[in-house]
């Protein structure tokens, strides 16, 4: 049947089609809905694991076990994934096993623009690269057949306008493949020198087998143009803007399979086009292998490493682009994301800019703390380096920063890389305080469940990791629990606990205002007899409260009556709402 | 035939995606080739917002860009403004006339351009302005504003509203379908 798909849904599909038994992921955007619409399927077994590095490892375990199993992430997730994905390099699969990395470029929810090609290349495992729905749907399909052919994890490179696109797929029925009972094999599962020893020969042979069979594989094909003064060598979104651009006037060498790279094929068709010419987003990955080749090329040159292309980036160099569209005099204000009105993380981090901390910061919705009025971050890096780097700015700071300094990380992000961190605290004893805003959920990828809400993937009840146990477990003493609604508690235990000579976590508690369970109080009102248009209900940022004409004004369609602006309202003036 | 393109804008969470949903529904089903683009994550938390549709014989690009867009629907007045250097020659804005302050003028850092409608037709925009959010008041609720642009985009197809309340009976929940059929239909008659 003929349907509309996200590129995520699709792969999700594909491992469907292909008889995927086990998946395990970590979310991250773009890549997160791919495991979210696999889990529909009850044939599958999907879960989220607490971190890219165990759903890779478990995923591992899967195939090992003789079933075709998944793992999926984000660009900066793989680089968490990167210890197993080395090595599962060495030892091959029993069953296929598909990695799939989604690449951000132009950073829409991201901390950098990393280029996950270069992955493959130095782990030394095939990667494809789909550039629509129904290449990610049959690429999927047939990764898992290149996966057990040539006995190797496959990688399946995706990127924010492959996955976060819907196009036309044709769907197929689901296969169940033979299982692959499994073998003790010490040679080939045992990686400690001296077997490692005697896979690595066996990884570059494969890398060699691969390369001969990407001569004239499905994956990669020729397109033929009319016009030879230029060839077009490309991949992915890139392909969809080029011929958008060019159509079929150029030769066209469209490449499904980025690692390893076709070098005879590339040769040939270098060969019959006066200038060679590479489209590719981020790093000049393709170029580099063609100048490695020793052909003339010309790449990065012309389309920038930085930022996503566009048909008229594509268009600016390779052809003519449209005129651009009237724009008005008046400056447009920018519209950066918010906190959401209700959102738990503004109470805490009103709190923390009033205290003037320093104050490390992690990866998820809480990082918008870091923006005006609020303005109450001072670093964000990568998963849990808010625990452990507060350790070593402490160590480093002799004593002198204790007290005026806290780290912040939300649930979901504690459990996938904080706690080792917090392990470090303990162990190593820095005087940390270690604030972890738990909103019940993983919030920033669009509500996905995590050890500490306990329900799992598929929305069934299942163990819920208890954060102060844990966090006692590890040898913290001092653990706090606060409600980041109430200010005045939040200010007090905060600075108790960074009074207090050791190490210590503050959990803020209270669940994403935007999970249907939740439930809302009415919007507040404004007295404006009491009202003095003083804007200290300003100063937290909520998207419900504005200033006009000397006067607070509530917007009633977006206030959920959380009644942290109240407490700073010094004339009464922000009334509770009436019950409907 | 020449690729179409939409764009549809907005701002984080005032529900695009139930209009691009209806609108690959509906295209798909007249037999075109159909795209739709949209990105999810951090600008989703009201930030602004653009989902891409696009149809024709073969599409490629998933993205609109500058001076490509034959429509730019619009949720939000100011969002509206945004992205005008992305219409085509000849191209036309349909936008809801409700203003939602961005962060920097609720902080008083930047100021709300007044007259934006008038502004638009000054440069030689051509914009089609509505009070949407009344009009899904009137048809129930506020939230079928996106029903109501949509019903208003209707007008400048040549489909009958009979394909269109198909595609919406495909993509809407029954117990909401009604809503969004009156919201449809006052969008695309008043």
């Amino acid at each position: 049947m003929k349907t509309l798909m996200l590129g995520n849904e699709a792969v999700a599909r594909g491992l469907y089609e292909a008889g995927c038994a086990v998946v395990s992921s970590y979310p991250g955007t773009p890549s997160t809905e791919i495991t979210e619409a696999v889990a529909k399927f009850p044939e599958v077994y999907a879960e989220w694991a607490p971190n890219e590095k165990v759903a890779m490892e478990t995923a591992f375990g899967a195939c090992l076990a003789g079933k075709r199993s998944f793992c999926g992430m984000k660009h900066v997730g793989l680089n968490v994934a990167a210890d197993p994905l080395f090595t599962i390099a060495y030892t091959g699969v029993n069953a296929g096993m598909i990695i799939a990395v989604a690449d951000d470029a132009g950073m829409h929810s991201s901390q950098n623009e990393q280029d996950s090609r270069h992955y493959a290349r130095s782990a030394k495992l095939p990667m494809l690269e789909p550039a629509d729905s129904a290449e990610a749907l049959a690429f999927t399909k047939a990764a898992y057949e290149l996966s057990e052919r040539f006995d190797t994890p496959v990688l399946l490179k995706m990127c924010t306008r492959v996955s976060h696109s819907q196009s036309v797929v044709d769907t197929g029925e689901r296969v169940e493949p033979p299982a692959r009972p499994y073998e003790k094999n010490p040679a080939k599962y045992i990686m400690m020198p001296g077997y490692a020893k005697l896979r690595h020969p066996i990884v570059e042979e494969r890398t060699q087998a691969l390369a001969a069979w990407a001569e004239d594989c499905s994956f990669n094909r020729v397109e033929p143009g009319a016009d030879h003064s230029m060839g077009i060598l490309t991949a992915s979104t890139s392909y969809q803007y080029v011929k958008e651009v060019v159509g079929d006037k150029y030769p066209v060498l469209k490449l499904g399979m980025v690692w390893p790279l076709p070098s005879k094929l590339i040769r040939d068709f270098a060969a019959g086009v006066d200038k060679l010419v590479v489209v590719e987003e981020l790093d000049g990955f393709l170029e580099s292998w063609c100048r490695e080749l020793g052909l003339s090329v010309e790449g990065k040159s012309l389309f920038s490493p930085i930022d996503e292309l566009s048909q008229n980036k594509v268009a600016k160099q390779l052809g003519a682009a449209p005129d651009v569209g009237k724009t008005l005099a008046s400056p447009i204000p920018n519209r950066p994301p918010v906190m959401c009105a209700g959102c738990p993380h503004r109470g805490l981090f009103y709190t923390l800019n009033k205290l003037k901390l320093t104050v490390l910061g992690d990866i998820g919705c809480y990082t918008l703390g870091a923006v005006a009025p609020l303005s109450a971050i001072d670093s964000t890096i990568c998963m849990g380096a808010s625990v452990s780097g507060i350790h070593g700015f402490l160590k480093a700071s002799g004593g002198e920063m204790d007290g005026k300094t806290v780290a912040v990380i939300g649930d979901s992000t504690f459990m996938h890389s904080g706690i080792t961190g917090l392990v470090n605290i303990a162990y190593n004893e820095s005087n940390a305080t270690v604030i972890i805003l738990d909103n019940s959920i993983t919030g920033m990828t669009g509500h996905q469940q995590n050890p500490t809400t306990g329900f799992n993937l598929k929305g069934d009840p299942c163990t819920k990791i208890d954060l102060e146990t844990l966090c006692k477990a590890v040898g913290i003493r001092r653990v706090r629990v606060v409600d980041p609604y109430d200010l005045s508690q939040c200010e007090q235990v905060i600075k108790e606990e960074l009074a207090a000579p050791e190490a210590s976590v503050v959990i803020s508690r209270r669940p994403c205002a935007l999970l249907k369970y939740v439930k809302h109080k009415p919007p507040l009102t404004v007295d404006a007899a009491k009202c003095v248009g003083c804007k200290a209900c300003m100063k937290i940022g909520c998207p419900a409260i504005s200033v006009t004409g000397g006067k607070a004004g509530v917007d009633p369609t977006l206030c959920v009556g959380c009644g942290v602006c109240q407490q700073l309202c010094k004339f009464d003036a922000l009334q509770a709402g009436e019950e409907v | 035939m020449d690729t179409k393109n939409i764009m549809i804008v907005g701002v984080g969470g005032q529900g695009s995606l139930l209009a691009s949903k209806l609108l690959g529904r509906l295209l798909l089903d007249q037999g075109y080739d159909v795209k739709v683009s949209e990105v999810h994550g951090m600008s989703q938390r009201g930030g602004s917002v653009v989902t891409y549709v696009r149809f024709g014989d073969r599409v490629y690009s998933p993205i609109i860009d500058q001076g490509e867009a034959d429509f730019i629907v619009s949720f939000e007045l100011l969002e509206a403004a945004r992205y005008t250097a992305f219409l085509k020659r000849g191209g036309r804005v349909i936008t809801n006339t409700q203003q939602i302050n961005p962060m920097p003028v609720i902080t008083g850092a930047a100021a709300y351009p007044e007259g934006l409608v008038d502004q638009m037709a000054g440069a030689g925009v051509t914009v089609d302005a509505m009070d949407a959010l009344a009009l899904a008041e009137e048809a129930g609720s506020a939230k079928a504003v996106n029903l109501v642009l949509m019903g208003r985009l209707s007008r400048y197809f040549d489909l009958p509203e009979e394909a269109w309340q198909q595609a919406i009976t495909a993509s809407v929940p029954e117990k909401f379908l009604e809503l969004n059929r009156r919201a449809f239909h006052l969008g695309r008659n008043s």
